[in-house]
């Protein structure tokens, strides 16, 4: 199935989860400062591992960066 | 005990002043400094730990896989607390959105809120900043807005529950310094909650004559991360804040058109 990550499509495996995605951008196991929403709506670290994903979701994986 | 922390208090030259309340917290120092513009991370960590600033604002972006260094790892080291900001979001749907991102990523409810009206002059937009401040409000947070120099506007986000007000002295990043000190001032003395003077700062000055102004705090950002030596401008903004809270605390003299003699005239000889 084809996601959006980070505005990007991405093609993953039928069943893939929201920790999966977070693979996809080169995190792993990685957790402070990191912080996911799939359409918009966050999901919890601790949910990662049990949130499937489905067709054409959009997924955000964000990070800390410096900023005012 | 008790001596051993008014000689630390007497080492930030606030001899008489433990700290002060926000967000249900007390903190040792009025300066709260942002991360963004420096040019490595090196000079970014001389810089926070010359500036003494306990809370470091970051901001939320996608995860770009080829950047190296991770901001938030130096600023856990430096023992910083890391306040989130909602910077670059257009709409209280937008500034809501990342404020809940931030909660998850940075285990806070705290939130420097910014909801921008336009890029040129990036001035708050008022409707949309008082929308997203009731929600988050409601939502449990702690919510520090960066706001316009309107003392209405400031009244409104403390009526909506703010944590504190935090109006601009001039545009972001501009360096002008306070445009409207009297704007500042009446914000000041409605409010009742801490007002931290943020964006616009240039130099050591501008600082000084925030906390003059009663502000219970400066935040700045660019005026540190741009200077030619940033962690020598961190230690000038430290002194600033704490010599414009040390002269607010003290009282100035009024304001006269005419000379007034620090030297009595009695018992001058006569040498003529």
């Amino acid at each position: 199935m084809i996601v959006q990550v980070n505005g990007r499509p991405e093609q993953l495996p039928e069943g893939a989860t929201v920790a999966d995605a977070v693979r996809v951008v080169g995190l792993d196991g990685e957790r402070r400062g990191v912080a996911v929403a799939v359409d918009g709506e966050v999901v919890r670290n601790s949910d990662w591992e049990q949130t499937p994903l489905t067709e054409r979701q959009a997924v955000e994986i964000v990070r800390a960066v410096q900023g005012g | 005990m008790a001596s051993r922390q008014v000689a630390r208090a007497t080492e930030r030259g606030l001899a008489s002043e433990p700290g002060f309340e926000l967000g249900g917290r007390t903190w040792g120092s009025r300066l709260i400094v942002g991360t963004g513009g420096f040019q490595s991370l090196d000079a970014m960590e001389r810089a926070l730990a010359a500036s003494g600033a306990e809370i470091v604002t970051v901001a939320l972006r996608r995860v770009d896989p080829t950047s190296k260094g991770s901001a938030l790892e130096l600023i856990d080291r430096l023992g910083k607390f890391a306040l989130p900001n909602t910077a670059g979001c257009y709409t209280a749907r937008d500034a809501v959105r990342t404020a809940r991102l931030a909660r998850e990523a940075f285990e806070t409810d705290w939130i420097k809120l910014e909801v921008i009206g336009d890029d040129r002059t990036l001035f708050p937009d008022a409707v949309e900043l008082i929308d997203a401040a009731e929600t988050l409000v409601d939502e449990g947070f702690v919510v520090l807005p960066y706001t316009n120099d309107d003392p209405i506007l400031a009244r409104r986000l403390e009526d909506a529950g703010c944590a504190a007000v935090m109006p601009l002295g001039s545009p972001i990043g501009s360096g002008m310094g306070i445009a409207n000190p009297y704007n500042i001032q009446i914000i000041v003395e409605r409010a009742s909650v801490p007002v931290i003077l943020d964006a616009g700062i240039g130099t050591a000055s501008d600082a000084a004559m925030a906390m003059e102004l009663g502000c219970a705090g400066v935040l700045l950002s660019s005026s540190v991360a741009r200077a030619k030596d940033p962690e020598a401008m961190a230690r000038a903004m430290r002194q600033a804040v704490d010599a414009g809270y040390e002269a607010r605390r003290a009282g100035r003299i009024p304001r006269k058109l005419h000379a007034q003699a620090s030297t009595p005239d009695e018992g001058l000889p006569e040498l003529g």
